[in-house]
């Protein structure tokens, strides 16, 4: 059974989330701040952290970042009620494997912290959006085209989750694999976690803002 | 010219008390603002606002007032006796009106009138005999029209400008549009003042310490160029301040709400709540979370908010949600309008009929064409064989956009959903 670790300061959308997942996942942890978080995470070590990315005490991202000091193969899935561009696009540069709003249906949720302690990435239409309008246009400044640059088709199958539909259905429509499919986003993934775009960077350091 | 800048933000305090008085309810709720003769600048002040309220009334750079109220006051002191009676009958300003009332742009017919005015004035006094001497007014007058001229404030297109603060008194100097020539003319009257005043007060102080009097009429040179700079330095400041302080009563209380508000939401979203409560709290959610994110200007004529806004529109009138994503942007051009209207009516479409309980609208802006999605995952068609009701509005969605030289796809069969493909070249003005 996957041993997930709850991190959310609200603790309505806290129970809801345990009564929910209780019954597919082990619940080892949860937390409401950064500290306990923290601590939690590294004691308790599970395979998937469900992240929420405003906490008080420096929000989801400070807790990326002191635990993946220690624990690289701790993955994280953001959630959070925001899907603002600066707010996603934040999280995952600090490492989260993917992001999800709070809306999000029960089986669409457990299907993606199934995803991502496989290893893979989690992109809804809307973060597929964010990363085509911060890959488009414009090549100058790039400075490592092979980060800086989404193949076309990388393009592609991000086009399709963008239009909304599953990665099952990009196989099929694109004739690849749903491996070939995940491979493409994680690697989508990798650049959006690496590049020095200007937007990417400038959307990072915005982040602290709001 | 130089004053306390701190006494900006506090009025005496008499004044304060009274504004602080409860409104009764007999009482006139807006006193307006042209009724009283006067009304002293809040925001644009040395020493008690008068010179500011003087130039906002007569759209004036209060810095020549200023500068004329300061030559009258070396005539005998005919100035200050003007400034103290303007003072006395002009009124303290109402904190919001004098944000609503913008400095008006200094016409330059205004500012020459007003030199006359004073020009007129010194004659005037010299002939009365309220004078300190030709060898000390001119040279005063001269060196401080000069410095007017220096630092009347430039026009909003120039202060637009202004990048930040200027931290660089030279920089300042040589950001407006004419300021090159300003400059010289400026730096020639003050310095012909200075030489004449030099010139006139030299043989007396022959005896004396000519050193002194030559490091003071630098002094006074300095102060008159590089003064007006440190003052409108120090309101620059102030003004930043409040900005800061106002962005950051917003930051809070967006964080507050995204915090309390949008959680709230959210989990009635979540909940087996009625269809109804649920479309209510979605909308709801999507309102906050465009005023909480939004641009400081909406943009106006824009592609991506008029695409955003077709989601609005579907779910107020069939509450489906609609999941829309943009990639680039454009002018809202007849293009763009053509893909807006023909997605929202394919959107429109799909939520009334195919069953499904999300639709998803994609719009990219490409180099020279603009690509529409219109998905659902409801129960399709097919295309082939379509009900009369659906084949027209699929043809209404195609005239629309082949009078736009573009193409409509419609890809659908039974229990597979069904998605509509637009394509349109761009405009070539965009």
């Amino acid at each position: 059974m996957i041993r997930v670790f709850l991190v959310d300061d609200h603790h309505f959308f806290l129970s809801g989330l345990r009564a929910e997942l209780g019954a597919e996942f082990e619940i080892v942890g949860e937390a409401g701040e950064v500290d306990a978080a923290v601590d939690g995470i590294r004691r308790t070590r599970p395979d998937v952290v469900l992240l929420d990315v405003h906490l008080p005490g420096g929000g989801g991202r400070a807790v990326l970042e002191a635990v993946r000091q220690t624990d690289q193969e701790i993955r994280f899935l953001a959630l959070s009620v925001s899907d603002a561009a600066e707010d996603v696009i934040g999280v995952i540069r600090a490492g989260a494997r993917g992001y999800v709003t709070k809306t999000i249906s029960p089986p669409d949720l457990a299907a993606a912290i199934r995803r991502v302690q496989g290893g893979d990435a989690v992109f809804s239409p809307r973060l597929a959006g964010f990363v085509l309008d911060a890959f488009h246009g414009d090549l100058t400044g790039v400075v490592d085209p092979e980060l800086d640059q989404l193949t076309t088709r990388e393009r592609e199958v991000l086009r399709h989750i963008a239009r909304g539909f599953t990665y099952k259905e990009v196989a099929r429509r694109l004739h690849l694999s749903v491996k070939t499919v995940e491979t493409h986003v994680s690697s989508v993934l990798r650049k959006l976690q690496l590049s020095s775009r200007h937007e990417l960077t400038r959307w990072a350091s915005d982040r602290r803002l709001v | 010219m130089a004053g306390p800048s701190g006494a900006c933000h506090h009025g005496p305090p008499g004044i304060s008390a009274r504004r602080r008085r409860a409104p009764t309810a007999t009482e006139v709720p807006q006193r307006p603002a042209s009724s009283a003769v006067l009304v002293r600048s809040r925001d644009n002040r040395v020493l008690l606002g008068v010179a500011g309220g003087l130039g906002e009334r007569l759209g004036v750079d209060p810095v020549l007032i200023r500068v004329a109220f300061a030559v009258l006051a070396v005539s005998g002191g005919a100035g200050i006796l003007l400034y103290l009676l303007a003072w006395a009958f002009s009124t303290e300003p109402d904190a919001d009106q004098a944000r609503e009332r913008p400095i008006r742009r200094p016409a330059a017919r205004q500012a020459i009138a007003l030199g006359l005015v004073v020009l007129g004035s010194l004659l005037l006094l010299r002939e009365i005999g309220l004078w300190f001497g030709d060898r000390i007014v001119w040279p005063i007058a001269l060196a401080a029209a000069g410095s007017a001229i220096i630092w009347a404030r430039s026009d909003d297109r120039d202060r637009a400008r202004w990048p930040r603060l200027s931290g660089n008194p030279i920089e300042a100097l040589f950001t407006g549009r004419v300021g090159l020539i300003r400059i010289l003319v400026g730096g020639l009257l003050v310095a012909s003042g200075l030489g004449l005043g030099f010139a006139n007060t030299g043989p007396d102080l022959a005896a004396a310490a000519d050193a002194l009097a030559g490091v003071a009429i630098t002094l006074i040179g300095l102060g008159l160029i590089f003064g007006p700079w440190a003052t409108r330095m120090a309101s620059q400041l102030a003004e930043e301040r409040r900005g800061r302080i106002r962005s950051e009563a917003r930051a809070e209380m967006a964080a507050h709400l995204h915090d309390s508000v949008l959680h709230t939401l959210a989990l009635i979203q979540r909940t087996d709540a009625s269809p109804e409560v649920v479309g209510l709290a979605r909308r709801q959610e999507r309102e906050l979370r465009a005023w909480l994110y939004r641009a400081p200007v909406p943009p106006e004529g824009r592609l991506r908010p008029a695409v955003e806004e077709i989601a609005t529109r579907v779910e107020q009138r069939h509450n489906v949600p609609v999941d829309v994503v943009v990639v680039g942007d454009a002018p809202l051009d007849d293009a763009g309008r053509a893909l807006v209207d023909a997605c929202q009516e394919a959107a429109f479409n799909a939520a009334r009929h195919s069953g499904a309980p999300l639709v998803s609208v994609y719009v990219e802006v490409e180099p020279d064409e603009l690509t529409g999605f219109v998905r659902d995952e409801g129960k399709g068609f097919d295309p082939e064989a379509v009900p009369t009701d659906r084949r027209g509005i699929a043809d209404s969605i195609r005239g629309r956009i082949r009078r736009h030289g573009g193409s409509v796809t419609i890809v659908s069969s039974p229990g597979e959903g069904t998605e509509v493909q637009l394509r349109l070249p761009r405009s070539q003005s965009s």
